[in-house]
């Protein structure tokens, strides 16, 4: 079962495991930890689940839809690597995924 | 008796938010979440889409995990709804009969479904489309329908009516007013999304007056128009707008009648008392300054933020943008702003190539834009809001980026 290590806005480290093709948001949010809003629900229409991921990562990550990345611009706190968690589904390939829960706007 | 610190009323997405804020803010205090509902808290939006269409599971719509309620040490209380608040003595009564004391109480009750007044209203296979309990009656019904009736052409009425088209039924949208989505949005946008619906085989009938649901045997076999047409329906689906559920609060004396009036801070005229989401009739600047009532997920979560903030003793003033989204077919409809009272329109792109916004002005400031299939001019228009004496052909002109306005 893939393993993500995921920090939360206060610098707290933990490891999520999942193996059911659930979005990087899904696992997150199920798990209880990190308090990532998603609000919109996870279908890309908010930019509530915006996460950094490591930048070893990246290139296995699926690529960025034009929706995801007009909505990164509204935060106010895009930087080179991230993402909206709702976007990436969490498969074997992105075992042992390092990402950081981005700060509230 | 027992009692919180905090006591939140409702666990949509305002009370959850409440609490999740002032956790996260490491609020050391007791926090009670009470619900009249019984299912763990969830999200309102999927119920008219993707839960409807029995493509989301449950599991995928509820708002925190399990685990997160004794993780945070939040005594959740379902199936309990409050029916009195004693402001003086800080406690509230509740459907069981016990009370609950409370330092700070947050009133974030939502609202209920507005029912037909009609005769026939209380006919099997007539639904709201509120709750996850209204939304399985619904779908069970839904299964041996061949013809749905959808009485209100809002946002909810429109992705009822685009889930039951795409399940194969024949659908009849039935607007009391001129077009369709004539609260909330301009002229074009109506036509717009009438035209999609039509072309997909789905019948709108505007300006049409319910009479009476006809039934047979107790369950609902039409829904009977003025005009004396009937229209032939299995299921009968009431999107005819909320009530704010305030009702125990103004009993106590809060100010307030559409809603519960509160202040920037979302305290209400109670001491101690303050409300969010759907409930709270506010000021908010998007709207001219006007009192409003936004029923929306931004709001209720940025209201939820600003009263954690507030009990926390770090206040900031609410007046968070205004945005919204409406998903049906393949029509991903993004709003930012309030067009409402609007007094001009300018239209960026072409309706018929099914990506195109809309910019509304009043008073020369431009106070939304709605956008189809048009993330970049959602994502840019929100840097314009409330910008006055805009060229207009440059806006009118899809071809320059919003932000280079």
């Amino acid at each position: 079962m893939p393993t993500i290590h995921v920090t939360d806005r206060k610098g707290e480290e933990r490891t999520l495991q999942s193996s059911d093709g659930n979005s990087i948001m899904q696992v997150i949010r199920e798990s209880g930890f990190g308090d990532i809003a998603a609000i919109c629900a996870g279908v890309c229409s908010c930019s509530t689940c915006h996460i950094y991921v490591d930048p070893a990562f990246i290139d296995s990550l699926p690529p960025m839809s034009g929706d995801e990345d007009d909505l990164l611009d509204i935060t106010g706190t895009r930087l080179e690597n991230s993402r909206l968690a709702c976007q990436i589904k969490f498969v074997d390939a992105l075992d042992g995924l390092r990402v950081t829960v981005a700060p509230e706007d | 008796m027992q009692e919180v610190d905090v006591l939140v009323v409702g666990a949509g997405q305002a009370g959850v938010q409440v609490v999740s804020a002032l956790r996260s803010g490491d609020f050391a205090g007791s926090i009670g979440l009470v619900t009249d509902q019984t299912s763990a808290p969830y999200e309102l939006p999927p119920l008219s889409k993707d839960y409807l269409k029995g493509e989301r599971p449950f599991r995928r719509m509820m708002l925190r995990s399990p685990a997160f309620w004794t993780q945070h040490d939040i005594a959740l209380r379902r199936g309990k709804a409050v029916t009195s608040i004693d402001p003086d003595a800080h406690c509230v009564g509740l459907t069981d009969g016990t009370s609950i004391g409370y330092g700070r109480l947050v009133w974030a009750a939502g609202g209920y479904p507005r029912n037909l007044t009609c005769s026939g209203a209380d006919l099997l296979g007539v639904h709201p489309v509120r709750t996850r309990r209204d939304v399985l009656s619904l779908r069970r019904d839904f299964e041996r329908a061949a013809h749905v009736a959808v009485i209100g052409g809002g946002y909810i009425g429109l992705e009822v009516a685009a889930a039951a088209n795409q399940a194969g039924k024949s659908v009849v949208i039935i607007e009391a007013l001129g077009r369709v989505l004539s609260r909330v949005a301009g002229e074009t946008l109506s036509r717009f999304y009438e035209a999609e619906h039509r072309a997909r085989g789905v019948e709108i009938r505007t300006g049409a007056r319910v009479s009476h649901l006809v039934g047979e045997e107790g369950r609902v076999r039409g829904v009977a128009l003025g005009d004396g047409h009937v229209v032939k329906a299995d299921v009968v689906v009431v999107g005819i707008g909320i009530d704010p559920a305030v009702g125990p609060l103004l009993a106590a004396g809060a100010k307030g009648g559409n809603g519960v009036e509160v202040d920037e801070f979302c305290r209400t005229s109670l001491p101690d008392i303050f409300a969010a989401g759907d409930v709270a009739a506010h000021v908010n600047r998007f709207a001219g300054d006007r009192v409003v009532r936004l029923e929306s997920v931004q709001n209720a979560n940025d209201q939820a933020n600003v009263v954690a903030r507030t009990i926390l003793g770090d206040p900031k003033p609410y007046e968070a943008t205004p945005w919204f989204w409406s998903n049906q077919y393949d029509l991903k409809l993004q709003t930012v702003g309030l067009s409402t009272d609007h007094d001009e329109a300018i239209i960026r792109g072409d309706p018929l190539s099914r990506s195109f916004s809309i910019a509304y002005f009043k008073n020369d400031r431009i106070v939304a834009f709605d956008c189809v299939n048009a993330m970049r001019d959602y994502a840019q228009g929100r840097g314009l809001l409330l910008r006055r004496g805009l060229d207009r052909s440059r806006l009118a002109d899809p071809g320059i980026p919003l932000k280079e306005l």
